[in-house]
């Protein structure tokens, strides 16, 4: 399989994971290994005096893991700004999953100050992964911001609906420069590998193995799904048809008869 | 003197963030500090002298996707 590259960064694997609902830290190490992963999103929050010792990072941090921080709880650009400053200076690398959603309910990113934020952490040096909506137009702006990928939702956060943004996401796919990633609502193997036969370039989970019944088998059945979609996509899939009208695949000469 | 630390006033001996970060018995990787909402580098740590009243945000770490 073709191999992946952000940045310059070459990738094995075209699965990334999200750190978040895990049981235990303990657990979600298990999930990253069986998942193949080597990309992991990472948030922040701050420091409890009375509680130092919770360390999530140790169980996450690894030679062949790029440490994907993100931007979550922040409401606009001059916020991710901000953040992204502290993640870069707390865990020792530029990159960063751009992510402004204001609206708690529905948690949909907001594509106005995601744009402006783009603009300006690239301009600081920042190897920008945007999580955005499924809109091509908004996906070749941030492209031409120099945003490192775009990361277009499937649905909301959490949701494990899949692709309900589809037709749209080929769109992307067929117009983008950068890598695809679709990020968000990704609820089940089959989802990732129609993402994968889409032409995506790498989808990134968490829910769905997360709050799997067994997280880790879930992290294996991912992965499989993403390598088993990619294939697909490299060997070229054949054409749907556009009625049900059968085309046979056997010969039809009625050889019992005759 | 009193500060605070992510809006908890603390009473600190520390005349500097490194100072600080030391006295908190803070792990030296994979936390961050700002002071009035400006990040502070690493390598400025020991020369930025702490003021009564001083608002910091220490951040590190946390699970999310």
């Amino acid at each position: 399989m073709e191999k992946l590259v952000i940045a310059g960064r070459e990738f094995t694997s075209r699965l990334f994971l999200g750190t978040g609902k895990f049981n235990s830290n303990e657990l979600m190490a298990q999930a990253i290994k069986a998942s193949g992963t080597e990309m992991v999103t990472v948030a922040m929050k701050r420091i409890e005096l009375d509680d130092k010792d919770d360390d999530m990072l140790r169980h996450v941090a690894g030679p062949d893991i790029q440490l994907l921080p993100n931007t979550s709880g922040v409401r606009n650009a001059e916020e991710a700004v901000f953040a992204a400053q502290m993640a870069r200076e707390a865990f020792g690398t530029n990159w960063l999953k751009l992510e402004i959603h204001p609206d708690p309910r529905y948690l949909l990113p907001d594509s106005t100050e995601t744009l402006k934020a783009t603009e300006q952490l690239v301009k600081m040096g920042f190897v920008v992964l945007p999580y955005c909506q499924a809109d091509p137009t908004l996906c070749k702006h941030l492209e031409e911001a120099g945003a490192a990928t775009v990361m277009p939702l499937g649905a909301p956060i959490g949701t494990n609906k899949g692709l309900q943004t589809r037709d749209f996401l080929r769109i992307i796919i067929e117009q983008a420069n950068v890598p695809v990633v679709v990020d968000a609502g990704i609820g089940a193997p089959s989802h990732a590998a129609e993402a994968m036969e889409m032409g995506a370039s790498a989808c990134l989970v968490n829910t769905a193995i997360a709050v799997a019944g067994d997280p880790v088998a879930m992290a294996r059945a991912f992965r499989q799904a993403v390598e088993a979609g990619r294939m697909a996509y490299e060997a070229g899939l054949g054409l749907q048809a556009d009625s049900f009208v059968a085309e046979a695949s056997s010969p039809l000469t009625a050889f019992l008869n005759e | 003197m009193k500060i605070k630390v992510n809006n908890k006033e603390v009473e600190t001996a520390a005349s500097s963030i490194a100072a600080l970060v030391d006295e908190l018995a803070l792990p030296a990787q994979g936390v961050a500090v700002a002071v009035d909402n400006r990040m502070v580098p690493r390598a400025g740590w020991a020369d930025f002298a702490l003021a009564e009243g001083m608002s910091l945000v220490i951040i590190k770490a946390a699970c999310g996707g």
